[in-house]
């Protein structure tokens, strides 16, 4: 594999190498200084935070409050995580074929043998 | 655009037994707290695009449209009380200068970032304590608008709060912004706190609080901040006053103008 990749930006794996990461440099001003933060929420209890987006941030306070106005600004959430994006090891594409390809044809592992009885709800 | 505040408070409701002269003293104090929150709002909102982050215009953005709806039924409110027919949009619209009673702190324009937070600071950390006692006025409107605004201030203040602590204990460049704005801004602090018979009367009835009672959460909260992000309380003597009396400074004419000047090319036009 070459270039090491990473889950940046909620667009899945993307390269590293030569792109901003979560080391801020004190001389400039520039978003670039600002570490990447992916930002997870949950809708209401019960439920489990759920990846909406990421954005910038000087550090994790203020990255918890930025999310708070770019993505509960319409009620959407009663909790909220954020987590540096240069945290999260993601799978690469060069694997998906070995990683996800072989569960295509393994019907067995889905629960569709099962009845399920009326008034069954959230299945 | 947004609802009508919710009225949470237990106050007594049954106020409107009071002389004309108690009405015409709740119109002047319904505009004070409405021009401040609208004024502050209109600052804010030009913002929009200009601050440092795309994140931190979202977040300004936010901060401007919670004083816009908080100063949206106190304005509404004040028209109606004073029954001369003048709307929310009339009374921030069509008004001249003289007419507005906002405190100078909340026109002073914007410089620069530190100088956005340090205005936020200041104006939060008096606004906070005010609509918090505000809570029980026995005016039913003034008393939901400040339950509203509790829990927007509160955010409003802890945003100025953590900008403040990183602005000050950051680069020397930024602290240094940080301490030029205190600087520049702190003679319009004091104006927050005066009192005098028109919302001393009130206070007497219930209907105002007295913003004077504030000062000393106001003086322990800036400066307990102010210590933590390592920025000097400015010893500032000089002290600009006048707004509460339609007495403003330069600034103030062009943001109204900016303001108004739509409504006023087209009148009655709408979205």
């Amino acid at each position: 594999m070459s270039a090491e990749v990473r889950a940046e930006g909620g667009h899945g794996a993307v390269p590293v190498e030569g792109v901003a990461t979560g080391t801020p440099t004190p001389t400039r001003a520039s978003r670039r200084d600002w570490p990447l933060w992916e930002v997870f929420v949950r809708g209401r209890r019960g439920l489990a935070h759920t990846h909406v987006g990421s954005l910038h941030a000087p550090d994790a306070t203020m990255a918890l409050r930025n999310a708070r106005d770019v993505y509960t600004r319409r009620q959407e959430g009663v909790s909220l995580w954020v987590v540096p994006a240069a945290a999260i090891t993601a799978s690469s594409p060069d694997e998906r074929d070995p990683f996800f390809a072989p569960a295509a044809d393994k019907a067995y592992r889905h629960p569709t043998f099962y009845e399920v009885p009326e008034g069954v709800q959230h299945l | 655009m947004s609802a009508p505040a919710r009225v949470e408070s237990s106050a007594p409701v049954d106020q409107p037994a009071t002389g004309a002269g108690t009405t015409a003293a709740t119109v002047q104090y319904l505009l004070r707290l409405g021009d401040d929150a609208l004024v502050l709002a209109q600052r804010l909102g030009a913002q929009l695009t200009r601050a440092p982050q795309l994140e931190e215009d979202v977040a300004l953005a936010n901060i401007a449209l919670d004083l816009l709806g908080q100063a949206r039924p106190l304005l509404a409110r004040a028209g109606e009380l004073e029954g001369r027919g003048r709307d929310e949009d009339a009374l921030a619209f069509l008004r001249e200068e003289r007419d507005f009673l906002n405190c100078q702190l909340v026109e002073q324009p914007d410089v620069d970032f530190a100088g956005t937070i340090a205005r936020q600071l200041l104006f939060s950390c008096y606004q906070l304590p005010l609509l918090q006692a505000l809570t029980t006025s026995a005016d039913e409107v003034l008393a939901g608008v400040a339950g509203k605004g509790v829990k927007e201030v509160a955010y409003h203040r802890d945003h100025a709060v953590q900008w403040t602590l990183r602005l000050g204990d950051g680069t020397e460049e930024s602290s240094r912004r940080m301490q030029a704005a205190l600087d520049r801004l702190w003679p319009f602090a004091a104006e927050l706190f005066e009192s005098d018979d028109l919302v001393r009367s009130l206070a007497v009835r219930g209907v105002a609080v007295d913003p004077a009672s504030v000062r000393p959460r106001w003086d322990a909260d800036v400066d307990a901040v102010l210590a933590e992000a390592g920025l000097a309380r400015p010893s500032s003597v000089r002290v600009a006053t006048g707004g509460r009396r339609g007495l403003h400074t330069e600034c103030f004419g062009y943001l109204l103008a900016e303001m108004q000047h739509l409504a006023r090319s087209h009148p009655g036009a709408t979205w």
